[in-house]
């Protein structure tokens, strides 16, 4: 963990002659894209391996729940109690943050915030972002964000423990839980910084992406990374301001005493004072947040997916135009669909009916990618890079995760599985798991662009096989668990005879969890032995069609020495019939490639001759006049 | 240069709007979102029952009537500067910002004309709301008020004048923005309470 922040600074010793910037106005208060997508990148990386070792902790007491946690007694201190048990309410801790971290500052900040900050301007053709000090202080804001949420995890109350989704009353009485008291507030705090840096990156991403497109970069041009990236952005400037209402309310039951949340409460035989309030409008407000924030944190991957896939069938995306048109699909759909979260909640069964029916119409755009991405890799040139494997990897979660979505939108069938290990598996499947195998696929094809270095490939290999067997053994038993009705988030299951049944699967998901957490640290290794001692990169090595292949190995900040490059055709030219490569640049025109174009773009070409032809007459009057 | 010529073709710049105003517009829907979600609140809330009744603070009217008044001498100096009339440019702004001061002083006094009737922040969900409501939109406000300051010393700088009109402009957008918005709060509570 501390070689994951030193790093960025050992590598500044070894450029800092090369440029003009100081110090710090390179690498630590900088603004230029590149380096603050790869501060979010960092801290993304060093937030996954606490989350994941939050979940090891909790994985132990589950598969293991007579063992002694004596061991870990240096670390935990107190929440080991005298027996060598894990404290109950530190589990629940535990549970928290690992939702919290994950969701938030591994899958959101860690995957948008990098890949949005690094890609967009190089691959739209822009110098840098709109704002470069609003970026900036995207980046400070959500540092400081990470940096209370962190000092919460050492408090003597512990962190929060209420879920990730801190549901009232749970969460708004200190009384409730130790967690509830200084660790809610510092959750609460932490959020809202989180918020505010989210909202100034969405803000700069979309005034980016709309306003500072290159030459010829036309919206049916744009790379399917860059749809992704615009409309998660959307997503995010529309849910996140209503998670802040939900939190300010929040934050005024707890700390002023109203009661939008809090009714007809008794605590020790004791009424609170509290009346009028409704927890399910909590809930309301934040699933509002919470199922938009799904495809926060999914839209990504899928983009970097489409890219990937492409580049390494040598084939053109499938249906372009459909998986935008599926991506504004679930962009609109992400929506109107957050109370099939709440179908227990007591809300009215006919209303249940409406969102389950939302709901199922997710799959259709759904399907729709899945579809593309399997036809676009059908006959295609395969390249089994390792960013390829996890892109592939990625499609199996989104199939196999996303069919058990099927059931849960159900919601007749959801009483029976409602908060049981079962969603856990669903959502970890075509959520987590999906968006994770996103983020590493990004990570080892953009990586000779980041590093102008390689990362070993058969490093990469062996950390692929063994995280995508890993993720399946640990959630794949978890279904069955689930529909035996094993609740989530549960300390012991051991008082309850069903429950000792499963008592092996648990052992063995914890040891496939165990092992694949262990196996992320030969990515960490190759991340940052290749930075340094990896081989160095050509200019385009996955001889890619976008703009961000024709910059210098090493871009300064502005990206291009010279003029940005025009943009003359779709990214997706590869293998294209005629064509004396299989890939033919975006920066390539169309009267360059006669002996490829289609019928339609050599009318395009006859048509751009003539008007060539008028300019040049134009220009030939304009200069006899001189 | 024939060969210069072949790289113009089916090229064209892609339409832009100034990036800062942009980001102005989308920081604009943000706060549109927390609002919607508040009030979208409200009614669900109400919706439940047990909601306590009371009058709206009279002098909400007055206050609505100085918001849609800083909007006209708002936009009058806007036009001014279009104009390059420094004077009623300077006036109109100074008049802008003193009446989006009295509007936080009459706000200010809506929150006592509450205390008056006994509905309390702390109390039943139906008074906190209000509370909510006004305050939420008095920081934007606040917001607001320090932008027109800003743009208030630069013109006593001479920097606005009709070459020069995006902070101006920026300015005038935020502002009937956030009057637009305390019209809608007002509206909603007149025929939600």
């Amino acid at each position: 963990m501390a070689t994951a922040t030193v790093a960025p600074h050992d590598e500044a010793a070894h450029e800092h002659h090369e440029h003009h910037d100081n110090f710090i106005t390179k690498y630590i208060f900088t603004q230029d894209h590149k380096m603050i997508g790869k501060q979010f990148l960092i801290t993304g990386m060093f937030w996954a391996i606490i989350g994941g070792f939050l979940s090891i902790l909790f994985r132990f007491q589950l598969g293991f729940p007579e063992m002694s946690m004596e061991f870990l007694r240096p670390l935990l201190g107190g929440w080991i109690d005298e027996s060598g048990a894990l404290d109950p309410n530190f589990y629940l801790a535990l549970v928290t943050m690992h939702g919290t971290i994950m969701v938030f500052f591994v899958l959101t900040a860690g995957l948008s915030g990098t890949f949005s900050n690094y890609l967009i301007p190089l691959q739209i053709g822009a110098r840098d972002m709109a704002s470069g000090f609003m970026n900036m202080l995207s980046y400070w804001f959500f540092f400081l964000s990470g940096v209370i949420m962190f000092i919460s995890l050492f408090i003597k109350t512990g962190p929060a423990s209420g879920g990730w989704v801190v549901y009232p009353p749970l969460s708004a009485l200190e009384q409730a839980i130790p967690g509830s008291g200084l660790g809610m507030t510092l959750w609460l705090i932490s959020m809202t910084f989180f918020i505010v840096s989210s909202l100034l990156g969405g803000i700069n991403y979309i005034t980016t992406v709309i306003n500072l497109r290159t030459k010829g970069m036309s919206f049916s041009r744009l790379p399917l990374t860059i749809w992704a990236f615009f409309l998660t952005a959307v997503i995010g400037l529309l849910s996140f301001p209503v998670l802040f209402a939900a939190a300010l309310l929040l934050v005024f039951d707890r700390s002023f005493g109203t009661s939008f949340y809090l009714s007809d409460i008794y605590i020790g035989g004791e009424a609170l004072p509290n009346t009028g309030g409704s927890p399910v409008l909590y809930q309301h407000l934040f699933w509002f947040l919470g199922h938009p924030e799904v495809y926060i944190v999914l839209l990504p991957a899928l983009g970097i997916t489409s890219e990937v896939i492409a580049t390494n069938s040598r084939k053109p995306i499938f249906g372009y135009k459909a998986m935008i048109i599926s991506m504004l699909g679930i962009t609109i759909l992400s929506f109107i669909v957050w109370a099939h979260h709440m179908f227990v909640s007591g809300m009215n069964p006919f209303l249940g009916s409406i969102f389950m029916f939302l709901t199922l119409i997710i799959a259709v755009p759904s399907a729709v990618k899945v579809f593309n991405y399997l036809t676009t890799l059908w006959r295609g040139n395969l390249i089994f890079t390792p960013a390829m494997l996890f892109s592939i990897g990625l499609v199996s979660f989104f199939i196999s995760g996303g069919l058990t979505g099927i059931f849960l939108g159900n919601s007749a069938i959801d009483i029976q599985l409602h908060d049981t290990y079962f969603v856990v598996a669903h959502f970890h499947l075509v959520m987590g798991s999906a968006s994770f195998f996103g983020l590493m696929a990004g990570v080892y094809h953009w990586f000779p662009k980041m590093f102008g270095r390689m990362m070993d490939a058969k490093l990469g290999y062996i950390h692929f096989w063994l995280t995508f067997t890993g993720v399946y053994l640990v959630f794949f038993p978890m279904h069955y668990i689930g529909i035996a009705g094993f609740p989530r988030r549960y300390y012991s299951w051991t008082n309850f005879n069903f429950a000792d049944m499963y008592t092996d699967l648990n052992m063995f998901v914890s040891v496939a969890a165990i092992i694949t957490f262990a196996a992320q640290f030969i990515f960490i290794f190759n991340f940052f032995y290749s930075m340094y001692r990896g081989r160095k990169a050509t200019l385009n090595p996955w001889r890619s069609n976008t703009l961000e292949w024709t910059t210098p190995l090493y871009p300064e900040h502005g990206n291009w020495p010279g003029e940005i490059p025009t943009v003359y055709r779709w990214p997706y030219d590869y293998s294209k019939p005629g064509a004396a490569e299989d890939f033919i640049p975006q920066t390539v025109p169309l009267s360059a490639t006669p002996e490829s174009n289609l019928p339609h773009e050599q009318e395009m070409v006859a048509l751009e001759m003539e008007i060539m032809k008028d300019e040049s007459e134009v220009l030939v009057a304009n200069e006899s006049k001189h | 240069m024939e060969k210069e010529l072949k790289y113009v073709d089916m090229v064209e710049q892609p339409i832009s709007m100034h990036p800062k105003k942009f980001a102005l517009w989308l920081f604009m829907v943000s706060v549109v979102m927390v609002f919607a979600g508040l009030t979208s609140a409200y009614i669900v809330r109400q919706a439940e029952g047990n909601w306590l009744e009371y009058d709206l603070p009279e002098i909400f009217w007055i206050t609505s009537g100085i918001a849609l008044l800083s909007s006209c001498t708002l936009h009058w100096a806007y036009f001014s500067a279009k104009k390059d009339n420094f004077l009623n440019l300077k006036i109109g702004m100074g008049l802008t910002v003193l009446l989006g001061i009295a509007f936080l002083i009459g706000q200010w006094y809506s929150w006592v004309a509450m205390v008056d009737r006994e509905v309390f922040f702390v109390g039943n969900p139906a008074g906190s709301f209000l509370y909510v409501f006004t305050g939420l939109h008095a920081a934007h406000l606040i917001s607001g008020v320090i932008f027109l300051i800003i743009v208030l010393i630069s013109t006593l700088r001479l920097q606005v004048h009709s070459k020069a009109m995006d902070v101006m402009e920026m300015a005038a957008t935020y502002w009937h923005f956030l009057g637009g918005l305390w019209l809608y709060l007002f509206m909603f509570l007149l025929l939600n309470h």
